[in-house]
């Protein structure tokens, strides 16, 4: 546990010194966010019914940017070795590193959201709603994505091969994500959505580590 | 009991399974052929024509059992992945590379037949409908497996990592079903269920199995070509490659 | 018997196009697959045959 959270600091620790990508990235997501009003038109009641989706598909995109750094920098410096021979289990270090992505590339756009979910004239409640639905699937994202970093890891092509291996996995996120803030929306109450998010997330936070685990030592062979 | 266990890892090994994959395909066409020939013949002859949906249904023949395929080789497929990683037979990768592309075909006919049914039943070709969605969802899963392996050199992590991919897959399978089931009757309107078979006659289902059955036969003969095509490209090294009749000739 | 002619088999009650679009594009791609297959093999065979006679006259 205390070498999980010493990866979790080290990680945050290399994302501060880089900050551009950071950086970078929640750009990312508020220009996409910001292009679907010049691309459809301002009609506020057509913005309010697409926001939940536009929302989740930049939120989707946004974390893919960062998932080829989550394991490359290391595999490449020869620290991810070092940890697959650690004592620690490499399973509780991989989590670490999933966790300090989160951190870095999910919790940033969780907060921006409701800033722009007001661009698409969405009231109080659904905002809340919204946040509270990334808050849920911003994790999913990144455990699952972790997958397909670890599968793609030192693979020529990687970054279009990775969303091409990830992007249908997260169609269950999406649609629960982007769905509650629909039904919140239309007065049928966001609780079926939420709950189905949250039993994804506690599937995925037992078997995405393993996989990822798995991944990361047939790269490292 | 130990004889047995031998035996049956004595053809886990390419190169005995070689030949034995070659003496099976030809029966695999010929059982091919037979059904097709059949199945077609109650298609389109002993099947009578729909009430409502006239002659356009006779699609169903080939558009249900495409989807079946599709869906079951992506589930032996993962099932020959899970065996490539506890045994760590060569084989197992093998069939499971060999068979992803037969797979991919699947869900491209089904979809493709899908569409040419949706036009005229529902006046578009394309229907946000679950299942073709969730066929569009497992043929993107296809293509990423493939696109994954080929990506890969080294024969051996190929393997290994399409399998772990695979085993991902076909977790999240009923997931995307389920999921897309759910977002498809939340926003209902936009689309018109076709789920209910007009009381389908009993020589349609008939059909429709015999039109399985070929598919079934057709997927296991070309599974087992490619398969004898994967072997011979990553044997090349190896002895028996070099003394067989083919090479030698 | 569900046709009188061939003309009207070949029609499908309308539906011809569809019909005829779905077990066509089929009938193509299962004839299509195989043949890929074979070719795929002759050619790993083809090189291996090149191989060996290369090893050959490397002995002589």
């Amino acid at each position: 546990m205390k070498s999980m959270l010493a990866i979790i600091r080290r990680d945050l620790l290399l994302a501060m010194r880089r900050k551009s990508e950071v950086l970078t990235a929640l750009f990312f997501f508020m220009i996409v966010v910001s292009l679907f009003p010049l691309g459809i038109g301002p009609e506020p009641a057509l913005l309010r019914k697409i926001a939940p989706g536009v929302l989740w598909v930049a939120a989707l995109l946004a974390t893919m940017l960062g998932l080829q750094r989550m394991f490359a920098p290391d595999h490449a410096d020869g620290t991810l070795e070092q940890m697959a021979l650690s004592p620690t289990p490499l399973g509780l270090l991989v989590g670490g590193k999933i966790a300090a992505h989160w951190l870095v590339s999910g919790l940033p756009l969780v907060l921006l959201a409701p800033v722009l979910g007001l661009q698409f004239d969405l009231d109080a409640g659904a905002l809340g709603v919204l946040v509270v639905t990334l808050l849920v699937g911003t994790p999913l994202l990144s455990l699952i994505g972790a997958i397909g970093a670890a599968l793609t890891l030192g693979i020529r092509g990687g970054g279009v091969l990775l969303s091409l291996l990830v992007l249908p996995l997260y169609v269950p996120a999406l649609i629960f994500g982007a769905g509650a803030v629909d039904a919140h929306i239309s007065g049928l109450g966001a609780g079926g959505h939420l709950s189905l998010l949250a039993a994804l997330l506690a599937l995925a936070v037992f078997f995405a580590p393993w996989a990822t685990t798995a991944a990361l030592r047939i790269a490292l062979e | 009991m130990n004889n047995k266990i031998i035996n049956w890892f004595r053809y886990a090994s390419p190169q005995s399974f070689y030949p034995l994959a070659g003496r099976m395909v030809p029966w695999f066409w010929a059982l091919t052929a037979a059904f097709g020939v059949v199945g077609l013949y109650i298609s389109f002859f002993v099947a009578p024509t729909d009430a409502q949906q006239g002659e356009g249904y006779r699609i169903i023949f080939i558009h249900v059992p495409a989807s079946w395929m599709s869906m079951f080789i992506y589930c032996v497929m993962a099932a020959w992945a899970g065996l490539g990683l506890i045994f760590n037979t060569r084989l197992s990768g093998m069939m499971a590379s060999a068979l992803a592309p037969t797979g991919a075909l699947m869900a491209f006919l089904s979809l493709w037949t899908g569409a040419l049914w949706g036009k005229p039943m529902w006046g578009a070709w394309w229907v946000w409908d679950a299942r073709l969605t969730s066929e569009l969802i497992l043929f993107f899963l296809y293509i990423g497996f493939i696109a994954l392996q080929s990506a890969i050199d080294d024969p051996r992590r190929a393997d290994k990592a399409g399998a772990i991919l695979a085993l991902v897959g076909v977790v999240n399978i009923p997931i995307i079903y389920f999921s897309v089931k759910w977002w498809n009757t939340l926003h209902q309107g936009s689309t018109i269920n076709l789920t209910k078979a007009p009381s389908m006659a009993q020589t349609m289902l008939w059909g429709m199995l015999l039109m399985a059955l070929c598919f079934w036969m057709y997927s296991i003969a070309v599974a087992l070509m490619r398969a004898r095509a994967i072997i011979l490209e990553r044997e090349t090294h190896t002895e028996w490659v070099k003394q067989l009749v083919e090479v030698k000739s | 018997m569900n046709w009188n002619s061939p003309a009207e088999f070949f029609a499908m009650g309308g539906y011809g196009l569809y019909v005829w679009g779905s077990f066509g594009v089929t009938l193509v791609v299962m004839i299509a697959e195989p043949f890929l297959v074979r070719h795929r093999r002759s050619a790993i065979l083809r090189s291996l045959r090149r191989e060996r006679i290369a090893e050959e006259l490397d002995q002589q």
